[in-house]
Parts: structure tokens; C-alpha cells; sequence
């Protein structure tokens, strides 16, 4: 199903391309040996490397190396045992130095590629152009004071991983898609927290609209979007900006836009006549990146599964349909909750409590999958239980309160509440009679022809049994009482 | 490709490079940029035909590598000391919004 936008000269396809800015975990800065920790006191984690001093030398951190290296891996990209680092030029208050150090013609990582899951089931392949590596700039606080600006160049530095995809993305879904999967990679691997709302992760998006078959559009870019769901709103938005323009006979100009996410809309930031002219060269403070041998053969060991593979896993190991699969694995702690709550146990159901009840009780808690109150263990064995008639289904949904509650072991919770289900036939018989009883209007009715009453005479009965009859038992003996 | 180097090129030059350059230098400037880019142009005479292009001119050394520790940091005061203003630990700069 492609996305479509219909207008009056026929119709319009969109093509977006993604340059995604990844904050790098690590300690210490890309060039220098200053903190990267979030939230320090303004300017305490600067060095005089960070702060442009004349004759301060760069000197790469070997950590924020590798994870650029793992990340291309899980990207299926090529890692080039040779990058350079070049000077991206432009001044601002937020760098320093005049210039970024960031990598121009010769990234560490070129051409790979995401396989991408669409509601309707479909998968779509979104190339990666390339991955590299370059410093953040500082932050500028612009309303603490009626003529000056205040700057902070304790983010200046840490190193970042700019990952820009090709235009391969065609609907603002597809969009939505290839970020919360390159989300859900950096944070399997380690390498960025994936945070967009905290900064640390940043997104920019090149929209353009043609009619299918034609030659590509002219782009805009829209600027540092700051959430998943904004970037959707915002390349929609755009699309169809250029599409009522052009058939007004107007013409898209490359420039650089703004996401309003109060009003949902995109405006003029820079246009290209005043646009920026980087004009990169190799930075003659860094030699070239070579990549030894051993530096990718210990990244590849320290690979992890990664989201796709591990979906793959859960439908070939543990039998789930394939959307299921992904929604446990997209955040790495659920997966592995699953996991130990899924093995030796039936799986299919535990995914089931776990989408269902559990996601529910921590959505209304607040609290994320380590904090669960009902721990894999329990969960696993309260399907257990189920499984071979101990409770039934319905007094599950409160065994498994009791465990969100208590945090007790539902072998216990059966013991003490006494939730243990009644199979044997003489008893449910028993409770059964006394309905029928006391009831002697309601089966003269039933008998009469009122089949609806069933569902009356099963909630007496599962009442009088305080939930605990099985209910198919219950069921089948109930319809043959009744019938006389 | 070269760029023609006139009056429009060197003001956007001084744009790029934050330079107020008066409007009656300019001629002066282009002369100027023009001289300095022919001397560097003599460099089109050598005969690179069989020279691959070097990235630096220590090619065969290894870029040297740290290890991720925090050694630096926690010298604010040095920092902003040469500031031409500050506050509350903050550099201090024309306000400056998009």
C-alpha cells in the first residue's frame, strides 16, 4: 500500500530522506578527556580542547571508535578501515573553534541498510547512506538576559554519530517505522540511549513530492524535529505543503524549515541564497582513521542480537505471529523479560500476559519492565498453572492482581487465597442443584424456550463457586441439568 | 571549477567568516585575493601525474587514540577566565536568536 497524495494534476508520491543524529554513550569527550554526563553546572565539564584555546590538539577517544564501528554492523554496513575527519565550517556562538570536526567524503561507515515493519505486515528495506562520526556543539540560553545570550559548552564535543538514510522512505509511516527500529538498534547495542525528547537523539528530514516515475523533487529540510511522532507530523505536513504550491504553478525551493509543533506546521528558517557554506577540508590537526584488524574482529564478538534477529528467533522458536514478536522486541529489557518468562512454559501465552495484563499494570504504575512487580519467574509459572487446570483463565486475572499486589508466587497465592480451581464433578453437580433449586421460575422459563438464560445460570453458578468452578466442566453439566 | 573572485564573492566571504569588510575595501580585496590565489595556482606547474593523493602528510603514522577516561574537566574558572563577559559561570555574547 504506497501513500498516496491526491491532488488535482494527478497523483503525488513523497520521498524522504533522514539524517539522524545520534548522542554517543561514552565517558569522556570524542577529543577530549572532559565528562559527557548530563545535567553538570554550566561550563564544568569543558576542557580547553572543548573550548577552542589557540594551539589545543584533538585526540580521538577510542571508545566512541568502536561504538560507531558496531553501530554500522547493525546497520549492515560496510566499516571503512580508512575515514578522515574533516572541518565543517561555519561560526556560531555554540562551537568554539569556527568549525566542526565532523567527516566529510570519507565516513567510518558507508551503505547499509534497515529492514523496516509496516502495519499491514509488510517489511520495506530503507538504505543507509552512511554513519559518521563528529562533536556536538554547546547550548545557547537565549532569555536570561535582554541583550546577551548565555552559552554552555558542556555538550561541546561529545561525539555524535550522524546517520543519513537515502531517499528510500515513501509515507510518513515508513518514516516512523525506520526511526523506532534505529532506535531500537543504537539502544541494543549500547551505543546512544535513543532519547529524543532529552536530545539525545535528533532528527532531520528531507521531504520532496513527485508524480511516480518522474525525477526526484526539490527538497526542503526540516530542521532538528524532536520526537517520533513530530517528525510524522511534519514530513505529512510538508508533502502536502508542496503539493497544493506546485499545483498553484509555484515552485519548492531548497531551503531549511522548522517544524511549530503547537500549530503542526513548517516555516521558513534559512532559504538557500543565505545559506551556510561549510566549506569542508580535511582537518590537518588528525591524520587519517585507520581501523586495525583487531579493533573489528573485537567489535564483531561484542555484537549483540540485534531486534531483527531476534523477532526471527521468537517466530521460529517460540511459535508468535511476527507482530507480536516485534512489539517484544523492540525495547531490549522486554525481550529478555519474555524470555526468561517464556522458557520452559507456554510461550504463546506468556507473550500474551505480558502485551496484555502486564504492559497494563505497568502503564498504570508508571513504572518500566525492570520494575516490574510480578517478576518473569511468577508469570511463567502462573501460565503453568493454568495450563494444566490448577486455576482457570478467569481466576487468573486475579491470581495475577494478588502478584502485582503482593509480589507473591502464585504457587502461594493459590495455597492462601485458596484460588485452587474445583474439577471434581460431584462438587460443581452439587452447586448446580442449589441454583437450579432456588431457582425454579428461571428453569421453567429456560425450559420454555429462553435460551438466553444460559449466560444467567452460569454466572449464578460460577458466583456460588467463587469463581473457582472450571468453567468448561461447569458449563457442559449445567446445559445437561438444564435439560432436564 | 574556479569561482569567479569579484566584489560579491569577497562580501559573501566576510559574511561567511563574521568580517565586516567596508564597502570601499572591497576593490582593494578582490585584488588582493586574486594575487594570493595565482601564487598558491604556481602549485598547477608540478607534475602530479604519478602522485596519489595524500589525505596528510604523515600518512603512514596511526592516529592517535585515547582511552574513554575523564582526565580533564572541572576548570571553569580557566575556562571563562579570558572571557570579554560572563556570568554565573556562563561566556556572555551578543544575543544572538534565529
Amino acid at each position: 500500500m504506497s501513500y498516496i497524495i491526491k491532488g488535482e494534476t494527478g497523483d503525488w508520491e513523497i520521498v524522504v530522506g533522514l539524517e539522524v543524529h545520534c548522542e554517543v554513550i561514552s565517558k569522556a569527550k570524542l577529543f577530549s578527556g572532559a565528562p559527557t554526563a548530563f545535567g553538570a553546572e554550566a561550563n564544568t565539564q569543558v576542557s580547553f580542547v572543548d573550548a577552542g584555546f589557540p594551539g589545543m590538539l584533538p585526540v580521538i577517544n577510542h571508545e566512541c571508535v568502536e561504538q560507531a564501528i558496531k553501530t554500522g554492523m547493525g546497520l549492515n554496513a560496510t566499516v571503512n578501515k580508512k575515514s578522515i575527519f574533516a572541518r565543517k565550517n561555519y561560526y556560531y556562538a555554540d562551537l568554539p573553534n569556527g568549525y566542526q570536526i565532523s567527516q566529510s567524503d570519507k565516513p567510518i561507515i558507508s551503505d547499509g541498510y534497515i529492514d523496516v515493519d509496516l502495519e499491514n505486515g509488510e517489511t520495506r528495506r530503507i538504505g543507509i547512506e552512511r554513519l559518521h562520526l563528529e562533536q556536538d556543539a554547546g547550548k545557547l540560553m537565549h532569555d536570561q538576559h535582554p541583550s546577551k545570550s548565555f552559552v554552555d559548552l558542556n555538550r561541546a564535543g561529545v561525539a555524535l554519530m550522524e546517520i543519513v538514510s537515502r531517499p528510500d522512505i515513501r509515507s510518513p509511516e515508513e518514516a516512523g517505522a525506520y526511526l523506532r527500529e534505529l532506535r531500537s538498534i543504537v539502544r541494543y547495542i549500547g551505543s546512544c540511549d535513543g532519547n529524543m525528547d532529552e536530545g539525545s537523539m535528533r532528527c532531520d528530514a528531507n521531504v520532496s513530492v513527485r508524480h511516480p516515475g518522474d525525477p526526484l523533487g526539490t527538497r526542503a529540510e526540516i530542521k532538528n524535529v524532536n520526537s517520533i511522532r513530530f517528525v510524522m507530523q511534519a514530513i505529512e505536513y510538508e508533502a502536502k505543503r508542496q503539493v497544493e504550491l506546485l499545483e498553484e504553478g509555484g515552485k519548492v525551493v531548497q531551503e531549511t524549515r522548522k517544524f511549530d509543533s503547537v500549530k503542526g506546521i513548517t516555516k521558513t528558517m534559512r532559504s538557500k541564497e543565505t545559506a551556510v557554506d561549510y566549506r569542508y577540508f580535511y582537518d590537518p590537526d588528525l591524520i587519517p582513521l585507520r581501523l586495525s584488524d583487531e579493533t573489528i574482529e573485537k567489535c564483531r564478538k561484542e555484537m549483540p542480537e540485534l531486534p531483527s534477529a531476534k523477532k526471527n528467533r521468537f517466530v521460529k522458536d517460540f511459535g508468535l505471529p511476527a507482530y507480536d514478536a516485534g512489539q517484544l522486541v523492540a525495547e531490549k529489557e522486554i525481550a529478555e523479560y519474555f524470555e526468561a518468562a517464556a522458557k520452559g512454559h507456554d510461550a504463546k501465552k506468556v507473550a500474551n500476559y505480558i502485551m496484555g495484563d502486564l504492559f497494563a499494570t505497568l502503564n498504570k504504575l508508571g513504572k518500566s519492565i525492570k520494575e516490574s512487580p510480578v517478576s518473569p519467574e511468577n508469570l511463567g509459572r502462573m501460565v503453568d498453572l493454568i495450563n494444566d487446570g490448577t486455576i482457570s483463565s478467569r481466576i487468573a486475572k486475579d491470581v495475577f492482581q494478588f502478584m502485582v499486589d503482593e509480589g507473591k508466587s502464585p504457587d502461594q497465592i493459590v495455597e492462601e487465597k485458596g484460588l485452587k480451581q474445583v474439577t471434581d464433578t460431584s462438587a460443581i453437580e452439587k452447586i448446580i442443584d442449589d441454583v437450579i433449586n432456588e431457582n425454579p421460575d428461571k428453569v421453567a422459563e429456560y425450559r420454555s424456550g429462553k435460551d438466553k438464560l444460559l449466560g444467567w445460570f452460569v454466572g449464578q453458578t460460577m458466583k456460588a463457586s467463587k469463581g473457582k468452578a472450571n468453567p468448561g466442566m461447569l458449563n457442559d453439566l449445567l446445559k445437561k441439568k438444564l435439560a432436564g | 571549477m574556479p569561482m569567479p573572485i569579484d566584489k560579491d564573492m569577497v562580501k559573501r566571504l566576510g559574511i561567511l567568516s563574521r568580517l565586516s569588510i567596508p564597502e570601499e575595501n572591497t576593490e582593494e580585496m578582490v585584488t588582493e585575493i586574486k594575487k594570493i590565489i595565482s601564487w598558491v595556482d604556481q602549485l598547477k606547474d608540478v607534475n602530479t601525474d604519478d602522485v596519489l593523493p595524500m589525505n596528510s602528510v604523515v600518512e603512514d603514522m596511526d592516529l592517535p587514540e585515547r582511552k574513554d577516561e575523564i582526565t580533564d574537566g572541572d576548570i571553569r574558572d580557566a575556562v571563562i577566565k579570558n572571557a570579554p563577559d560572563q556570568m554565573d559561570g556562563y561566556f556572555l555574547v551578543p544575543k544572538v536568536v534565529e
